[in-house]
């Protein structure tokens, strides 16, 4: 009820506005509901007053007679005061909330009665209603008051009455009679045919004309339309059941009339009292019966007429008085048109009517006629440029068609050489050489067409290149070639033979002057239109004017476009980069043809996709890491550790709680990176397919790097383990000088961070190759060896025994060379555990006892047991099996299958080879064994002895799960002493 | 009549066969213990999943529904559910007791190489040769994943959940570890194709095999290694590797048909068991007790499981007493299901012996070993009485 004072003083508010709640604040206990209470304006506990306005007071939580709540007030002898309280008013026991807006005596500005329209004011209505029945003789009262009261007219009528008015008339100036009947005439408009004057005002203006000139009539009275609004849900015209009718006892005519009319209820109400029916009480009525004591039981089962209810929508036409002016114009004009519709001789629809105006013909108009040969859909021919694609596929184009672009006629002036047109235009040849080559001399006519078949040679020999720098050589002239072609496409008249695009070795050998190159090219013809080209950098304007003006230059046909950019304060990278943006911006939107870019629009929407959503930590390049591994330093050359958001539910699921609660990334956190920055178009070489769009380049290199890996690890597998024993061997040796290895590896990154590189991938792996080999020379060839199914693919199979032999041999004197102390495990497991592979159960043959006491020759011929059976025919069923599955990943065996090295022919040769192996070895292990014995108690003489003891108080008498952890927690202790030492 | 405990001895390598079983189910593509080692999984190339009891070696419950063969299964820490995955896509999530499919996840674009599920069963995480992990969740009646983690870049072949990690093996070379309790990815890098990846007991450690026959293990929290075990044959074939039961040792299977046994520690080569002449595809080592599952595919109708264990060296002189009555005097210990509990049993049992044999003055004496260990076993009358 409180009004805000401050802010807004025209808003009146009710009730005590909340707090405004501040973020920081702890949440508050609810109040309880005892301790609510309600205090008016003044700060006093309200009293709510009983069951009327809603409440109960004083109560228990109101606190009534508390120290702070409400005292009854103490009994005051009002004697003396007795004459001055004479006149005692009701206003003298409210307070000033009784007389507020929702007391129960408001206290407002309301017109006096006087004043107040003919209109009775509702409160007098509702006590009427309310006396009327509860009146003696309900009913009578409010209809005996309302015939005995005076008439009283408002203070309007009255002013009116003083004015000079009369009831029954118009209120306005007096009028004569002839302009009264022009202004009806002005005043009704009639469409179509004119009302013709009806019988009654014709007589009437016959009157007038008989009245005197001078003699002025009052305007006609005006009925006033009753805009009553209706408040129930009833149908129009419903009245309902009125339950004071109804209860007052059936009185009319025993039952109740729903549509009774005004007119009807009065004279009927009037007819009730002249019968004189005596009004019995209790209830009647149409669905109530008559009682045991009633005499009459006439009409109780009222017959409800049809007519009572419209059959046809619509309803019939009232009577002429009862619509005043907002009588529907259908009906004022019925009378006319219905006597037009009589000309119409068909029968005219209820309901319709003849239109006034007749419809406007439509005239329409035939098809034009199609010439014979029309069809319905254009063909776009594919213009091909003959210069940029190979001879086989322009071959193959003239064949299918009949003929290339290029020889049709009609490709424009541009085309034709000079000498077409001189014969075109009858003029005589020109005298002298007519080609440039008819100046050489035959030599070096020759040398040029041995050029050129060279360059053709080597366009052909694309595939079985071998050396990285051609490949990637090739990549990018089939670039390029792939980017001419479709640039032809889009151009057809830029069809004049240029002389990169026809030897595209050999010019794309330093590949970004070529790209300037055909940038130029792209832009200096005379179609390129400025205000039609795309702006790519249209999020920087600075860029986009830098770009604006290479683009304006390259059209002058500036050849040195990029160096002359102004820009002073851009470093000499950012330059260069910017500079590399450029061109390929200006190669991917070169200007298209005038006919083609009409055919497009701009799109009207700005899709935002110029920004890519890459995972922002790459697992960064596998090359160092694979160095690495080769060399066994796991750790920190392998590890990767990147940021990981796991989702909330899974967290929840696992009961731990959410590392980052509030962010609401998933997964690696992405960044969206610019599509249009360099590094997104530096990969695009690599990639094949120069019509993919930007957007799937980007996440191209990863998959490209990865790709050339996965392709080759199935096949390197076996390649790759066998010089890996001997490479391990030497690492472990190397593990030492572990700093220039990580000097190397250091580089190897710089090497591959370096951008310059980063145009030909391939090229880089190879040369980070070379580095490695560099390094460890010795590697070199174990790694360059192709793999020996390929020996075995090319050479017979007589040669292959002594082939493998000598690998043998190889890999063993690189053992040799190498100090054997990746083997101290090996050559301790003899000395240490000795009883344990003695216990082997008796299906073992012996021969694999011997296998268990020298696992290090058991390794060695494991390894050549593998070598030997990928030889062996025993192996061919797996493996074509393997290969047929076309299975990703490692294979499950199949089922049923021996193993190859169980073949009894491999199995003697194993022996065999054991043999020789034991007698050679043995004596060297030997010397080794007693010095690495030596080493190892030295070293770790100490947590040796723990486990040892662990051991021998496991056996006696306890081991509890502390000891076990501490065992697994030893071990571990163990293994990093280990480590350390070596 | 009480027996004492057999004394669990510090390295006892499961080294005799105890039982051979032909599963009739093809190939045995993969065989596990469940949570408490009281039953078997094996997963057939039959397209069925068979439940066996350990103690008698019969066949309890086929569960048939998978579309292709089933590759890996799991069993939830309170035996009530399995999940499996398998060729034809899906995840499979079964009703122990009805042998029903509770749910079938659908969503791995290629087959499901393996699944896991998490301590409390609330989550299945599956890897599948589509290069992603998926978790699922147990409890909504979601057919979508919690999260797909995408970061492999070549199939996952292997993974294994720890309380708040889950690390995978993949074909890519890598060994991913996902610490959802700090947020982190570790990427390892191994090199050659993982075929199998798993936890050491203590949760220090991760080993890896690859496919240029090693195993390495790891440290978890650097990435450095900590040993190399090679000498077995693993060069195209998804094989598997695991720890001993107390870590010990480092187990491979092995192309050759041998199972390696490598000292933990050392590195070398403790034994080589000989299995079969196939490839021995498969193997699992009992929770607790030394105690290993093998599995090799004959021919098709031969599959066979091979049980190994030394359980009969311990009891008795008999060289192959009944693993029936092996089992049932160890159920003793079993009381209560989980590993841990049973160690602080068996840990119990050992001091209250002390306690008996030094009478109560030589209380505190116990006290510092596993003064909170006695306390536990106070509350289980049943040993006392026993000793």
């Amino acid at each position: 009820m409180a009004s805000d004072d401050e802010s807004n003083e025209d808003f009146v508010t009710y009730g005590t506005p909340l707090e405004p709640l501040e973020e920081d604040e702890p949440v508050r206990k609810p109040i309880p509901v005892h301790e609510q209470t309600v205090k008016d304006e003044k700060g006093r506990f309200k009293r709510f007053h009983g069951a009327f306005t809603g409440g109960f007071s004083a109560g228990y939580f109101n606190t009534a007679g508390s120290k702070e709540g409400w005292t009854p007030s103490t009994f005051l002898s009002s004697r003396k005061q007795k004459s001055e309280k004479q006149n005692v008013r009701p206003e003298d026991f409210m307070d000033e909330e009784d007389f507020g807006e929702h007391g129960i005596a408001p206290r407002e500005i309301v017109t006096t009665e006087d004043f107040a329209s003919e209109r009775r004011d509702q409160l007098k209505d509702k006590a009427r209603a309310v006396s009327f029945l509860s009146a003696l003789i309900p009913g009578d009262t409010g209809l005996l008051d309302e015939l005995i009261a005076p008439a009283k007219s408002s203070i309007g009528v009255q002013l009116l009455r003083k004015m000079g008015w009369k009831d029954g008339q118009g209120v306005g100036p007096r009028i004569k009679r002839k302009q009264s009947k022009q202004n009806t005439d002005g005043a009704g408009k009639v469409y179509g045919c004119v009302l013709p004057p009806t019988g009654s005002e014709e007589s009437e203006e016959d009157d007038d004309e008989f009245a005197p000139e001078n003699v002025t009539f009052a305007p006609k009275d005006v009925i006033p339309v009753d805009f009553t609004p209706k408040v129930d849900t009833h149908g129009l015209g419903y009245r309902g059941l009125n339950p004071l009718q109804a209860l007052s006892g059936g009185s009319g005519s025993g039952h109740i009339n729903l549509f009774t009319l005004h007119s009807d209820k009065t004279t009927s109400l009037i007819g009730d009292k002249r019968s004189g029916q005596q009004r019995r009480g209790g209830i009647a009525g149409q669905a109530f019966g008559v009682g045991a004591m009633e005499d009459e039981d006439d009409d109780i089962y009222h017959k409800d007429t049809m007519s009572n209810y419209d059959a046809v929508l619509g309803g019939e036409e009232p009577g002429d008085g009862l619509y005043g002016w907002t009588a529907p114009q259908e009906y004022s004009k019925k009378m006319i048109e219905s006597k037009r519709d009589a000309a119409y001789l068909g029968r005219i629809l209820q309901g319709f009517t003849l239109a006034s105006k007749a419809n406007e013909k439509k005239i329409v108009y035939p098809p034009p006629d199609l010439p014979r040969d029309y069809r319905p859909v254009h063909y776009f021919r594919p213009v091909v440029d003959s210069s940029s694609m190979s001879p086989i596929v322009a071959q193959a184009l003239q064949a299918s068609r009949g003929h290339l672009s290029q020889d049709t006629p009609q490709q424009g002036r541009h085309t034709l050489d000079s000498s077409q047109r001189r014969e075109m235009l009858g003029e005589t040849p020109l005298q002298g050489p007519s080609s440039v080559f008819e100046l050489l001399g035959s030599k070096d006519r020759d040398k040029l067409n041995d050029i050129r078949k060279a360059s053709q040679e080597q366009n052909r020999s694309e595939r079985d290149l071998s050396s990285a720098v051609d490949r990637a050589v090739v990549v990018a002239s089939a670039k390029a070639a792939a980017l001419q072609a479709m640039s032809s496409r889009f151009q057809s008249t830029a069809t004049q033979l240029d002389p990169h695009a026809q030897s595209p070795t050999s010019q794309s050998q330093h590949q970004p002057s070529s790209e300037t190159q055909m940038a130029l090219k792209a832009w200096s013809g005379p179609t390129a239109n400025a205000g039609q080209t795309f702006k790519p950098f249209e999020k920087n304007p600075q860029k986009q004017a830098r770009y604006d003006l290479y683009i304006n230059r390259l059209k002058q046909g500036d050849r040195d476009a990029l160096e002359s950019s102004p820009d002073s304060s851009m470093t000499e990278w950012e330059r260069g980069r910017e500079r590399e943006e450029f061109v390929r911006a200006a190669l991917l939107y070169k200007p298209s043809n005038s006919s083609l870019s009409s055919r497009f629009t701009r799109a009207k929407h700005e899709d935002d996709t110029d920004s890519v959503e890459v995972t922002r930590d790459q697992e960064n390049d596998v090359d160092d890491k694979q160095a690495a591994v080769n060399m066994k330093m796991f750790g920190k050359l392998t590890r990767e550790t990147l940021e990981w958001h796991p989702e909330k539910l899974l967290c929840k699921r696992f009961n731990v709680p959410d590392p980052y609660p509030g962010s609401s990334t998933v997964g690696m956190p992405k960044v969206k990176r610019d599509k249009y920055s360099v590094f997104n178009f530096l990969t695009i070489p690599e990639s094949s397919q120069v019509s993919k769009p930007p957007s799937t380049s980007t996440s191209l290199p990863p998959m490209a790097l990865e790709v050339s890996h996965k392709k080759s690890r199935w096949d390197v597998s076996e390649q790759g383990s066998k010089p890996k024993d001997p490479l391990s061997a030497f690492i472990s040796e190397a593990r030492s000088e572990v700093s220039t290895a990580q000097q190397v590896t250091a580089g190897l990154k710089s090497q591959t961070e370096s951008p310059q590189t980063s145009a030909s991938p391939e090229v880089e792996v190879e040369q980070s190759e070379g580095q490695k080999t560099g390094a460890e020379e010795e590697d070199v060839e174990e790694e360059a060896r192709p793999p020996m199914d390929l020996f075995k693919a090319i050479f017979a199979s007589s040669s292959d025994e002594k082939s493998s032999s000598s690998s043998e041999d190889d890999s063993e004197n690189e053992e040799e060379m190498a100090p054997p102390t990746s083997e101290p495990n090996k050559s301790i497991v003899g000395s240490v555990d000795p009883p344990i592979s003695v216990q082997v159960t008796p299906v073992l043959d012996i021969s694999k006892v011997t296998d268990v006491k020298h696992p290090q020759v058991q390794s060695v011929s494991s390894s050549e047991m593998a070598a030997q059976s990928s030889q062996s025919s025993a192996n061919v069923p797996a493996k074509s099996g393997g290969l047929n599955e076309e299975e990703f990943g490692p294979r499950l065996p199949p089922p049923g299958l021996m193993p190859p090295a169980y073949s009894p022919q491999s199995r003697k040769q194993k022996k065999k080879d054991k043999e020789k192996h034991k007698a050679k070895k043995d004596h060297k292990h030997k010397k080794e064994k007693k010095k690495k014995k030596n080493k190892k108690h030295k070293h770790k003489g100490k947590p040796r002895k723990r486990v040892e003891e662990s051991n021998s108080s496991s056996d006696d008498s306890e081991s509890n799960s502390e000891a076990e952890s501490r065992v697994s927690s030893e071990l571990l202790q163990r293994l990093k002493n280990l480590r350390d030492k070596r | 009549m009480a027996f004492p405990q057999p004394r669990p001895k510090g390295t006892q390598l499961p080294k005799h066969l105890l039982r051979t079983v032909d599963c009739q189910q093809g190939a045995v593509r993969a065989v596990r213990f469940n949570a408490d080692g009281n039953y078997i999984l094996t997963c057939g190339s039959d397209k069925s999943l068979k439940l066996w009891s350990v103690s008698r070696g019969t066949l309890l419950k086929t569960y048939a529904g998978h579309g292709y063969e089933v590759l890996e299964a799991d069993s939830s820490y309170d035996n009530s559910q399995l999940c499996s995955c398998s060729s034809d896509k899906t995840v499979v999530l079964w009703d122990v007791a009805t042998g029903q499919v509770t749910r079938k996840l659908r969503g791995h674009a290629g087959k499901v190489n393996c699944v896991q599920f998490n301590e409390e069963a609330t989550v299945i995480l599956s890897g599948s040769i589509d290069g992603t992990v998926r978790c699922w969740d147990t409890r909504s009646r979601r057919m979508e994943p919690i999260q797909i983690l995408d970061e492999a870049r070549d199939g996952v072949s292997s993974l294994k959940v720890s309380e708040h990690e889950l690390v995978t093996g993949s074909v890519d070379g890598r060994v991913r570890r996902y610490d959802l309790r700090m947020g982190q990815l570790h990427v390892d890098f191994i090199g050659s194709p993982i075929t199998c990846i798993c936890f050491s007991r203590d949760g220090q450690c991760t080993l890896s095999s690859s496919l240029d026959s090693a195993v390495r293990l790891l440290d978890k929290s650097t990435g450095e290694m900590l040993g190399e075990y090679t000498g077995h044959v693993n060069k195209g074939y998804k094989l598997d590797c695991c720890l001993s039961d107390k870590d010990t040792h480092v187990l491979s299977c092995s192309e050759d048909g041998h199972v390696y046994y490598w000292d933990l520690v050392e590195g070398s080569l403790t034994l080589k068991l000989p299995v079969g002449k196939a490839v021995v595809q498969s193997l699992s080592f009992h929770p607790t007790e030394p105690c290993l599952l093998t599995a090799m595919e004959g021919h098709v109708q031969d599959a066979t499981l091979q049980e190994v264990g030394e359980r009969q060296v311990v009891v008795g002189g008999e060289a192959r007493a009944s693993p029936a009555a092996v089992l049932k005097q160890h159920r003793l210990v079993r009381v209560i299901p989980q590993p841990e509990v049973s160690h602080l049993e068996q840990d119990g049992v050992e001091s209250a012996r002390g306690f008996r044999a030094a009478g109560r003055s030589d209380l505190p004496l116990h006290m510092p070993l596993g003064s909170l260990l006695f306390l536990i076993v106070t509350s289980f009358p049943l040993f006392l009485v026993e000793v």
